[in-house]
């Protein structure tokens, strides 16, 4: 199999050297780029499996670095931001980021996003059923098993659990589902989304107290894995 | 390389984000301290004690005489000069010499004096109220000045010690980092793999808790810097809990007790915001109680209102330092190391952003601190079914 390439775009030194290890050893070749003027360059070039996207870059903002990518890159984007930046997040990922990670990050948590977002560049297979885990949906026969046992959803359940295994691993913002399941103009409705959340938890997970499956992500949205 | 933050840079970073530091602290010469009116009232508290003097001299006239009147009416002014700025006493000089004149002066009700001492008298009162005016003024100019410059030299003592604690708090993990590298470096195998390990998990240690004091700067600097508004979004408190407690996991030490309460409505509140409340509350807790501790968080909602409770079994706080523990910067004198005062003060700052309150107090065993925050309430989550 060939090595999967990743680029980075990030004009600290540190982190693209440590990135550059951490992603060496893990067998990735790796391209980096100090700004946003040579990363373009470099993902039009060589275009890479993968892109690691820092929110702060010195003669471009990310945001606008992701706005121009995505304009014909359609891999995945991983954007790099700092803590307490909640709306830089949920921006870049409504512009079309892959997935995101606050510095300091863990690399065996980087690791797991850069692997879940490349296999998602694979266009999935459109099979009626599929699993997660104990869970397995069946959505031409709008069915949800867990553990082999039936699981009784509503409509809305249903099409948000659908929704989340269509997008599995990835971090669903707020304002996406919410357009998404209840439709346009309801994107604030916020309290319909927490509502569902709950009794979905209740009905999939062993304890919803301690999900496994649909995670929140603080301030950003839920993440299904 | 960026340039390694200076001294002088650092102290910048500082007096940005703690001033204005309590003025009660500093407390000055009361006797010509400006009081605190504002201008509009100064004029009129001058105005009516003149007008109330005036009234009351005019009903003893008779038996004190017109000349004993002025004596009266100028010492109104000084009082009044000892209290306020320099116009609304101007004013009252002004104004007092008029009356003195129209309603004392024979003929009364004129403003027109007939005899040459009084002429003499009147101008001599005018000069007086005057004198007396300017000079009050310029001795409390004098003292506000002396009193800044005194509390210059109080600020600066204070930006030393908040300076050394925070710089100590900061270097004792980087002094952690380099040094544990400097030893896994050294060549050779001297090191046993429980050694290596010991020292990379140090290294870890200090890297977050770093990041824990970074937070904390930042957020007290989003804090002080004022464009900080809560963003309410509807939230699910026994989640934000949860998820705040997930954190703490590994805290093996201590046992974190939480009942979620399945039956609690939707509260409107930032969310960002609480859990950093929370996580700093029943962080403060594992640190300051001793191991095997137990910290428990209580969470009730009840008119309109969400209460958080959280508790230890540790040895509380000494009775005279309670109520200065949520003061930035504050420490409990002998407390064990490993804080910036940083932490409580920004827990009071988030909870009074939300018009909520809070309160600390020895509990029966350890520790109570009280959070209550006003808030929307929704039990759409109540609703079993579409």
């Amino acid at each position: 199999m060939n090595k999967a390439e990743i680029l980075i775009i990030d004009d600290e030194p540190q982190i693209r050297k440590l990135l550059e290890i951490t992603l060496e050893s893990n067998d990735f070749i790796v391209r980096t780029a100090e700004n946003a003027k040579l990363g373009i360059q470099l993902a039009a070039s060589h275009p890479p499996e993968l892109i690691l996207l820092d929110i702060g870059l010195p003669d471009k903002s990310g945001h606008e670095v992701l706005k121009e990518l995505r304009l014909w890159y359609n891999k995945a984007i991983i954007i790099l931001s700092v803590i307490n930046s909640e709306n830089d997040i949920v921006t870049a990922l409504d512009n079309g980021a892959t997935d995101y990670l606050t510095k300091p990050f863990r690399s065996a948590e980087l690791m797991a996003r850069i692997r879940s977002a490349i296999r998602r560049n694979q266009p999935s297979v459109n099979n009626s059923t599929t699993s997660c885990g104990d869970l397995t949906i069946d959505f031409s026969a709008r069915l949800v098993t867990k553990n082999e046992v039936s699981v009784k959803l509503t409509n809305t359940e249903f099409n948000l659990l659908a929704l989340f295994f269509k997008n599995e691993g990835r971090v669903l913002t707020h304002t996406f589902i919410l357009k998404e399941i209840w439709g346009v103009g309801y994107q604030t409705e916020t309290q319909y989304l927490r509502v569902f959340i709950g009794t979905l938890r209740k009905k999939i997970e062993d304890d919803h107290h301690s999900p496994k499956h649909l995670l929140t992500e603080s301030g950003v949205g839920y993440r299904f894995i | 390389m960026r340039p390694a933050p200076t001294t002088q840079n650092l102290y910048k970073i500082f007096t940005r984000f703690t001033l204005p530091l309590k003025s009660s602290k500093y407390p000055g010469l009361k006797l010509y301290q400006t009081r605190s009116y504002r201008p509009l009232s100064q004029y009129a508290i001058s105005i009516c004690l003149v007008l109330m003097v005036s009234l009351i001299a005019f009903a003893f006239n008779d038996l004190i005489g017109y000349k004993v009147v002025a004596l009266v009416l100028l010492m109104t002014v000084s009082v009044i000069a000892m209290l306020f700025e320099i116009f609304p006493v101007l004013l009252a000089a002004l104004l007092s010499a008029l009356i003195w004149n129209f309603f004392f002066i024979p003929p009364i009700f004129t403003f027109h004096i007939e005899r040459t001492e009084d002429v003499l008298m009147f101008l001599l009162y005018f000069v007086v109220a005057l004198v007396n005016t300017v000079l009050s003024f310029k001795i409390r100019k004098e003292e506000k000045k002396a009193r800044e410059k005194e509390e210059e030299v109080r600020q600066i003592a204070f930006y030393n010690t908040l300076l050394n604690s925070l710089s100590h708090e900061l270097r004792t993990p980087i002094s952690t980092i380099i040094g544990a590298v400097d030893v896994l470096r050294e060549p050779g195998d001297k090191l046993s793999k429980e050694q290596s390990e010991e020292l990379l998990l140090q290294i870890d240690t200090a890297g977050m808790r770093l990041n824990r004091q970074v937070e904390n700067l930042l957020n007290m600097s989003r804090l002080e810097s004022g464009i900080l508004r809560p963003a309410l979004d509807w939230c699910d408190t026994n989640e934000l809990i949860l998820s705040v407690l997930a954190d703490f996991k590994l805290f093996s030490t201590h046992t974190i007790v939480f009942v979620p309460d399945d039956d609690l409505p939707l509260v409107k509140i930032d969310r960002g915001l609480i859990e950093q409340v929370i996580h700093n509350l029943v962080h403060n807790s594992v640190l300051y109680t001793p191991e095997n501790s137990t910290v428990l968080i209580q969470s009730t909602i009840a008119n309109e209102s969400w209460r958080i409770c959280v508790s230890d079994n540790g040895q509380g706080i000494p009775e005279k330092n309670i109520r200065s523990i949520f003061d930035k910067f504050y420490r409990v004198p002998n407390s064990k190391t490993g804080g910036s005062g940083l932490g409580l003060s920004i827990v009071k700052g988030f909870v009074e952003m939300h018009g909520g309150t809070i309160v600390a107090k020895n509990g029966e065993s350890g520790l109570l601190i009280k959070v209550e925050l006003k808030t929307e309430i929704s039990f759409m989550n109540r609703l079993k079914n579409e």
